[in-house]
């Protein structure tokens, strides 16, 4: 196996064996980089020089003896939502071409903290809105089991990397699905964690009550590791969880024996491909068979969640994003006055999606139709809570497909905005909870194909969902790696 | 028709913490531009407020000091509006839960009491400062604008009264004798000249004894208590003037004009802005537990009008009670201490919102550098009533005090203020005056009373001032009839 496509776990070994270094490991994630760019457009900038000092000083670290852990001498990519110190920071809009940011992110600081080598940032929907990555200002990235088609979105850069090895593992945001569908459309793991665990602080927002920052990686293993270098209380986050936090590596080897898994029968059917029911349904066989009790569970509030959330989302964006007026930083339209260089400034920067976005919030939120759209979101949002709490008193985890398809092709959605939402209807409740769910690639589709599997669990039931889905990638056995054609020879 | 004025006064106080509302930066007046500025307070993507539990302490506080409830939960809402000074877009603001609500302060004008009710009392963020070059610094036709940012971010309370305030003179009242609660909470530096406390008045008229509201004008830019009382006389004014002339008054802002004397029309309200407030999603209800208000309630200090009160139950008259309960703290101080030592509240308080306090604005002199001591002064009043000095004397005697030269009755000593009380000193020197006046013991034989006060004013100026005018008036009596 080359270096590029080994998991963390793996590479770690190698590195503390003296087999490898760092700046090995780095080379290949920069040659793969290299050699698929062209391609796949995963990143947005690749900070070369900067990643290859901190491989050679974590490498210098380890000679020394010091090892700040799994992931120690590590290449990781960085959705470019997130700040980095003196690295261009654009989230992927056009309002902030060539931003540098003057601070870390807690979890940039937290990665550098553990060693990570930060090989640079990936590309994503502007602002994270988006299921394709197509609304990026800076061009579409694709999907490396098929270059025709979408890698997912908005943390689809990261996802890409990711599968193609220009990074062992990488960080994405998810607010309605943005780490997880794409993790299930390029056939690697993506997690969102419980709301709260993963600070905020210097995640670029999109919807403050939804977002949350998580790992995109080649294993279930390397997930746990990577979200325990970057969870954690954050005095900086004023929503950052400050109780005692689950510890998920320790339950990777437990397996379901005994273990209650409840199907959302909503999330299924109409809409669903064939490929993906079929797959679905043979992992939770699987799971019956390893010792788990399965019980198809109804969550009727699940039908609505979408609706609720195309108004919450966009209601906190459209505030989120008021910030962006051209007078700090970032683009600045011409204007003789402020109201109309604020306005050139935002009509310039934004691209459509965001602008329809912002206009849908701001509508939600107006006098005289708070109450009909925001307000009433909220009360959905509460009864999904609700529908979850009473699922969680007879089952441990909930299952469902990541995503009703698998990979579609470039363009196809992007008249579509309705079409494009409803990629997101399998992720978009545990959003709205507030919970963590995961995403295991189970499998290809007849087309060569990934397809997902989500596992949803309570608020910090970390534990249990790890639990699960190591015992859902062993069942699984997924080992295929994509292959650009053109590459091949 | 007699029409009665309905006015309501917003006051916005800076608090003065350390840091910030919801960042770690100063909270700092006058500093270089733009040096007390983070991530957080320019609104740079991905920064994050995290609230000041000392702001939350201090508006707790204040609403205590107006008689408000305080919520034991409390939400932050952003109010959105687009403007350069304002960084994220949205001010973080409180809309309809706020800290405190339902409070009062009492007011007096011309001696009569009333109960002013206070709405809420909110927290919220300041924005940046605009500074508009050229034009006369005025926004629509000047040539730039220059952004200060360290203001942004700075703790704000506001303090919505409701529309209970009557004349202009009541609403000085109202905003003096708030700016003492917070100036003597120590919430605030509640400095109207560098806009630390910052007043907005909603005047309205109607005809007198009607119930409803009348169409509702917010003056603003008043930056002195007499500005405020003119601005809101000559808005009450105007709108007596529109009305009677037949014609209608638009719900608008105007701004006074200090200069002129009179109030523009700034901006035109068409219904309600909307602000589009939501619930703030980066900050967690803010929950006040019942012990923390305790904790809050037990800090209080005593307040202006419960010490005017205290004052009033030792003996003050209202007035004084009233002066001397506006005075510096170590000024009261004094007070509290003389008093202690046995001297009478009256003249305690008299010395204090005399001679002490002239003193003071004469020599220019810091409260907190006063040097007289609340024992000092106890015996300044002691060696007036025995007699050791006159009250004339004495007020030479509490200047030498001031000045360091030792305790009244050594200054007393040493200036040679000392009253002759020695019977037979002072006969000697009335037996010389009668003997260098022989007409004047003439005419008083012959029945004129009235030359005994010329003989007093001799021994007295023999004396030197020193004689005790009581003494000196007995022994010529005794002297003249014998």
């Amino acid at each position: 196996m080359t270096l590029h496509e080994l998991t963390i776990a793996e590479a770690g070994e190698r590195l503390r064996a003296g087999e490898v270094s760092s700046s090995d490991l780095l080379e290949a994630a920069l040659d793969r980089a290299s050699l698929t760019e062209a391609q796949l457009h995963a990143y947005l900038t690749i900070d070369r020089e900067g990643a290859r000092e901190t491989a050679r000083r974590a490498d210098a670290d380890l000679a020394d003896g010091i090892d700040h852990g799994p992931l120690h001498g590590v290449p990781v990519a960085l959705k470019d939502n997130m700040c980095t110190r003196g690295v261009e920071t654009t989230a992927s809009s056009q309002i902030l071409a060539g931003y540098i940011p003057p601070y870390d992110a807690t979890v940039t600081r937290k990665l550098k903290e553990a060693g990570a080598v930060i090989v640079g940032k990936t590309n994503l929907d502007e602002f994270a809105m988006g299921s394709s990555t197509e609304n990026s200002a800076y061009g579409t990235s694709y999907n490396p089991w098929d270059i025709g088609r979408v890698p997912g979105g908005s943390s689809g850069g990261s996802a890409a990397a990711v599968a193609i090895g220009s990074a062992f593992a990488a960080l994405g945001s998810d607010t309605g699905g943005s780490i997880r569908q794409p993790a299930s459309l390029t056939g690697v793991v993506g997690l969102k964690p419980t709301y709260g665990t993963v600070s905020r602080y210097g995640l670029i927002a999109f919807a403050s009550s939804l977002d949350q920052i998580g790992p995109l990686s080649r294993s279930v293993q390397d997930a746990a590791f990577m979200l325990e270098a970057i969870w954690g209380h954050d005095p900086l986050d004023a929503t950052s969880y400050a109780g005692e936090y689950p510890q998920p590596s320790a339950a990777l080897d437990d397996g379901v024996s005994g273990m209650k898994v409840g199907v959302v029968k909503e999330l299924a059917g109409e809409g669903y491909e064939p490929a993906v029911e079929t797959a679905v349904s043979a992992m939770v066989d699987k799971l019956s068979d390893a010792g788990a009790a399965v019980v198809e569970v109804s969550l009727p509030t699940f039908d609505i969640a979408l609706s609720a959330y195309y108004l919450i989302a966009p209601a906190e964006a459209s505030a989120n994003l008021a910030r962006f007026d051209g007078v700090r930083y970032g683009h600045r339209g011409e204007g003789a006055t402020t109201e109309t260089l604020m306005a050139r400034t935002r009509a310039e920067g934004f691209g459509p999606e965001v602008t329809r976005r912002v206009l849908l919030g701001t509508y939600a939120l107006s006098a005289g139709y708070y109450d009909a759209f925001y307000g009433q979101a909220q009360k959905v949002r509460s009864a999904i809570q609700e529908d979850f709490s009473r699922a969680y008193e007879s089952v441990d985890v909930l299952v469902s497909p990541t995503s009703p398809t698998v990979a579609f092709e470039a363009g196809a959605r992007m008249d579509d905005p309705l079409a494009m939402y409803l990629s997101d209807i399998c992720t978009i409740p545990s959003n709205l909870a507030g919970h963590p769910a995961i995403s295991i690639p189970i499998g290809l589709d007849e087309q060569n194909l990934p397809i997902g599997f989500q596992v949803m669990a309570p608020a910090l039931g970390e534990t249990v969902m790890f639990q699960v889905a190591a015992a859902v990638e062993t069942l699984a056995g997924f080992a295929e790696r994509p292959v650009l054609e053109e590459l091949a020879s | 028709m007699t029409w009665e004025s309905v006015i309501g006064i917003e006051v916005h106080v800076e608090l003065s913490t350390r840091s910030k509302m919801f960042c770690g930066c100063a909270v700092e007046f006058g500093a270089e531009p733009n040096t007390n500025t983070c991530p957080v307070c320019l609104g740079l993507p991905g920064a994050l407020p995290v609230p000041n539990r000392k702001a939350i302490e201090w508006i707790m506080a204040i609403g205590l000091a107006l008689n408000c409830e305080v919520s034991e939960r409390s939400v932050f809402h952003r109010k959105n509006y687009f403007y350069a000074d304002l960084p994220k877009g949205y001010q973080i603001s409180q809309f309809d839960i706020p800290v405190c609500h339902d409070g009062y302060l009492d007011v007096t004008v011309d001696g009569e009491t009333r109960r002013i009710g206070i709405e809420r009392a909110h927290m919220e963020e300041d924005t940046g400062k605009s500074t508009h070059i050229g034009d006369g610094g005025r926004i629509h036709a000047a040539e730039s604008t220059l952004l200060d940012f360290n203001r942004s971010g700075v703790p704000l309370v506001e303090v919505v009264s409701r529309p209970d305030i009557r004349s202009a003179a009541e609403a000085r009242a109202y905003a003096q004798d708030l700016r003492a609660v917070v100036a003597e909470l120590g919430a605030s530096d509640a400095r109207l000249e560098e806009g630390s406390i910052r007043f907005d008045a909603n005047v309205s008229i109607r005809p007198e004894g009607a119930e409803g509201l009348g169409t509702k004008v917010e003056v603003k830019n008043m930056n002195s208590f007499r500005s405020l009382e003119k601005a809101v006389d000559y808005e009450i004014e105007r709108q007596i003037t529109v009305v009677e002339a037949g014609g209608e008054l638009t719900q608008e802002t105007r701004h006074w004009d200090e200069e002129a004397g009179v109030t523009h029309s700034m901006r035109v309200k068409e219904g309600s802005s909307d602000y589009r407030y939501f619930t703030e999603p980066d900050l967690a209800p803010m929950v006040m537990s019942a012990s923390w208000v305790d904790e809050v309630r037990v800090g209080l200090p005593e307040l202006p009008a419960e010490r005017k009160a205290r004052y009033s139950d030792e003996g003050l008259e209202s007035d004084l009670a009233g002066v001397l309960s506006a005075s510096p703290v170590e000024v009261r101080d004094i007070f509290d201490v003389a008093v202690a030592e046995g001297a009478d509240h009256r003249r305690v308080a008299n010395w204090l919102v005399g001679d002490v306090t002239a003193w003071l604005r004469r020599t220019e002199t810091d409260p907190t550098k006063l040097p007289l001591g609340g024992k000092q002064l106890a015996e300044l009043v002691e060696i007036v009533d025995e007699g050791v000095v006159s009250s004339s004397a004495a007020k030479m005697v509490l200047e030498g005090v001031l000045q360091g030269e030792g305790s009244p009755r050594e200054v007393a000593k040493a200036r040679d203020l000392v009253q002759i009380s020695d019977v037979s000193a002072i006969e000697e020197i009335v037996a010389g005056v009668l003997a260098d006046n022989p007409e004047a013991v003439k005419s008083y034989a012959a029945g004129e009373q009235k030359v005994v006060g010329f003989l007093v004013g001799q021994v007295m100026r023999a004396s030197q001032g020193k004689a005790d005018p009581k003494l000196v008036n007995e022994l010529l009596r005794q002297k003249l009839s014998s």
